[in-house]
């Protein structure tokens, strides 16, 4: 089932008369693909899961519509709307147990729809074993561990095959081993059922490794939409560029003067064709390649080896984080009592920002 | 070391130990001792025989035969209808938003006010004085019934308002309890409730009401305990002399045997309050029985 949201606005009142309401979502526009798995990534506050709560229909949008298919459910109750919900900390029912949970939303079936004892059973047992939890179904939720726990609740929300699949910071209760695992299982479970499905994370790493698109928001709009490899090598802006990439990109006060790229006195790039203006020169952790020739020197700080490459810390004075980071192949060498080191940047690996706007240029 | 630990320890509890084998544990053997005295004198300080003859006396007694009746009619009206009411209120308070401060302060007050006051209060409404019918008298005339003095009405007029003020006066409790208890669940079950389609009925019993069972099964105990150990309200509504308003309780039984004109018969007072204590805990026994299956402790 495709989605479909159109300007989809938000507005929470302040608190009193005299607070200005809050817009969690501000027109919000995209088009979810069938069947695929959408990663809405941003930081914390930044509306996504307003946006997850107004899909599901647990908030009411100020403002634009929201469209299954080509149905138009922004005025249908969640109930109506055929979606299955994960929240970040499950809410499983304490005092059912894990079939009862699972069972929970077909019990509430009336009419044509409404099934047999039998058929709840069965349906519960297929939703348990593809997340693989059929031998647990007598438990009770707290005799779980965090990652069944999980599990039950993505098979409560599966039992009644909904047509998009929402889930909250679905990873965000688990310990780091269990993320990775779980991380796949999810990639695992929405293939193997198809359904379209949106998950919200702040973590990019976990967004990019399992999405078909990320959607990046920031303070209620979307910044950039795309596949994650695209929205990584391609950021639309300094925000985009920011958030995505561990290590963090290294961002440069600089300015384009007669075609080339200028950080501090030095000319570290060609910027061919592009007009004179201050912009902010983001360099990606791995766009640096050490070069004794190279146009841009560094204070040399220290070098961190991780084996396979080898981080080297260096500072600059029109850096504007703490330090810059750069990961180099383990086969560059570097000196203990080197002061410099010197750089070629990889061309495709750095991105120029208006001064104003933080656009790309 | 253990033993000197030991030592300690029962220092430290000394303060308590003491306070409660005074006030609490002396008294309750004392009461087991004078029940089984028979035909003790106050001034001479001196019995006929041990044995169970006060018992007899209480249990063929027609006045406590009345206290019994009257006390087990307020528990049975009483207790299910001030939990249920104040389960509706709380419901209600915990879906305002706006004025929930006000209700609750509202709903608050009658636990603020003293007993004799909100008596007076139901003077006002329920009896009528040579001057004025009251209140609610007034007001079935006005709609053209029959003027009822309900004070010194019949039997049933009496207890309906003495029903009427025990669930007046503990439902102020119970309302903020149950509120915290409604606050404390999680809206997460809510909302996933309401995305699987769950109808708000199907919500509050299938999720509300067990999330809240422990702290409703407490209320129904404390409610029962409270409930059998009544005596001020009647007091309140009717004076001292409950015999003769028919309104008496056990525990009014037990003071009149003590205190009263007709009392100085301390043998009879302990037997009806080891009475009472036997019905109470037979009933907190069964309570708990009952409900292991029912409360889930979370």
């Amino acid at each position: 089932m495709k989605v479909v949201l159109e300007n989809l606005t938000k507005r929470f009142p302040g608190r009193s008369k005299k607070d200005e309401a809050v817009t969690a979502v501000d027109h919000f526009s995209f088009e979810i693909p069938d069947g695929q798995l959408i990663g809405l990534l941003g930081p914390s506050g930044c509306g996504k899961s307003t946006t997850l709560n107004l899909i599901s229909g647990l908030e009411t949008p100020t403002e634009g519509k929201i469209f299954f298919g080509d149905e138009d459910v922004t005025d249908l109750p969640p109930e109506a709307r055929g979606v299955g919900l994960v929240f970040q900390n499950y809410a499983l029912y304490p005092h059912l147990t894990v079939e009862e949970n699972i069972i929970f939303p077909l019990e509430n079936l009336k009419g044509a729809k409404k099934l047999t004892k039998e058929a709840m059973h069965e349906k519960a047992m297929e939703a348990a074993r593809l997340v693989q939890i059929d031998t647990l179904m007598e438990r009770k939720p707290k005799e779980l561990s965090g990652g069944q726990q999980q599990r039950v609740a993505i098979a409560r929300a599966l039992v009644k095959i909904p047509r998009v699949l929402l889930l909250d910071e679905p990873l965000s209760n688990l310990d780091a081993r269990l993320r990775l695992q779980t991380r796949e299982e999810l990639r695992r479970i929405q293939r193997e059922t198809g359904v379209t499905t949106i998950f919200v994370t702040h973590d990019q790493e976990e967004a990019m490794s399992i999405s078909d698109l990320i959607i990046v928001m920031k303070s209620g709009k979307v910044h950039q939409i795309g596949k994650p490899q695209d929205v990584y090598d391609e950021p639309a802006n300094l925000f985009v560029a920011q958030f995505l990439g561990t290590p963090q990109i290294n961002v440069f006060d600089g300015a384009i003067r007669n075609g080339k790229v200028w950080i501090g006195k030095e000319a570290v790039l060609d910027a061919a064709g592009k007009a004179d203006r201050d912009v902010w020169v983001g360099i990606r952790p791995e766009g640096f390649i050490p070069d004794p020739e190279g146009p841009f020197t560094c204070k040399m700080d220290r070098v961190e080896v991780m084996g396979r490459d080898v981080s080297v810390i260096s500072t600059h004075e029109k850096m504007t984080g703490k330090c810059i980071r750069s990961i180099v192949s383990s086969e560059n060498r570097f000196a203990p009592d080197q002061k410099e080191v010197r750089f070629r940047l990889k061309p495709y690996k750095v991105f120029l920002f208006d001064k104003e706007s933080e656009e790309r240029v | 070391m253990k033993k000197k630990n030991n030592l300690k320890a029962w220092l430290y509890l000394l303060p308590a130990i003491l306070f409660l084998g005074v006030f609490m544990l002396y008294p309750l053997v004392d009461v087991c001792f004078y029940s089984l005295e028979e035909n003790f004198h106050f001034v001479s300080q001196k019995y006929s025989g041990i044995g169970l003859g006060n018992f007899r006396h209480v249990l063929t007694d027609p006045y406590f035969a009345m206290a019994l009746k009257n006390t087990l009619i307020l528990v049975a009206i009483t207790v299910p209808v001030s939990t249920g009411l104040s389960l509706l209120i709380a419901l209600g308070l915990s879906s305002v938003q706006k004025v929930k401060k006000l209700f609750q302060t509202i709903y608050f007050l009658p636990y603020v006010t003293n007993t004799l006051a909100v008596g007076l209060v139901f003077w006002l409404l329920f009896r009528n004085t040579e001057h004025t019918d009251g209140l609610i008298s007034s007001l079935i005339v006005s709609l053209g019934g029959e003027s009822i003095n309900f004070i010194e009405g019949t039997y049933w007029q009496k207890m309906m308002v003495t029903c009427l003020y025990t669930i007046w006066i503990v439902m102020p409790f119970k309302i903020l309890i149950l509120t915290s208890a409604l606050a404390s669940v999680n809206p997460d079950y809510y909302k996933a409730a309401r995305v699987d389609g769950a109808s708000s009925g199907r919500i509050f019993r299938k999720i509300t009401l067990p999330m809240i069972s422990p702290t409703v099964f407490y209320l129904i105990i404390t409610g029962f305990i409270g409930a059998f150990k009544a005596y001020s309200d009647e007091v309140a509504l009717f004076g001292t002399n409950l015999n003769a308003a028919e309104m008496n309780t056990i525990v009014g039984y037990v003071y009149d045997m003590l205190y009263s004109d007709s009392g100085g018969f301390p043998g009879y007072a302990a037997a009806a309050a080891l009475l009472l204590f036997a019905i109470v805990f037979t009933i907190t026994y069964v309570n708990l029985r009952f409900s292991r299956n029912k409360v889930q402790y979370m």
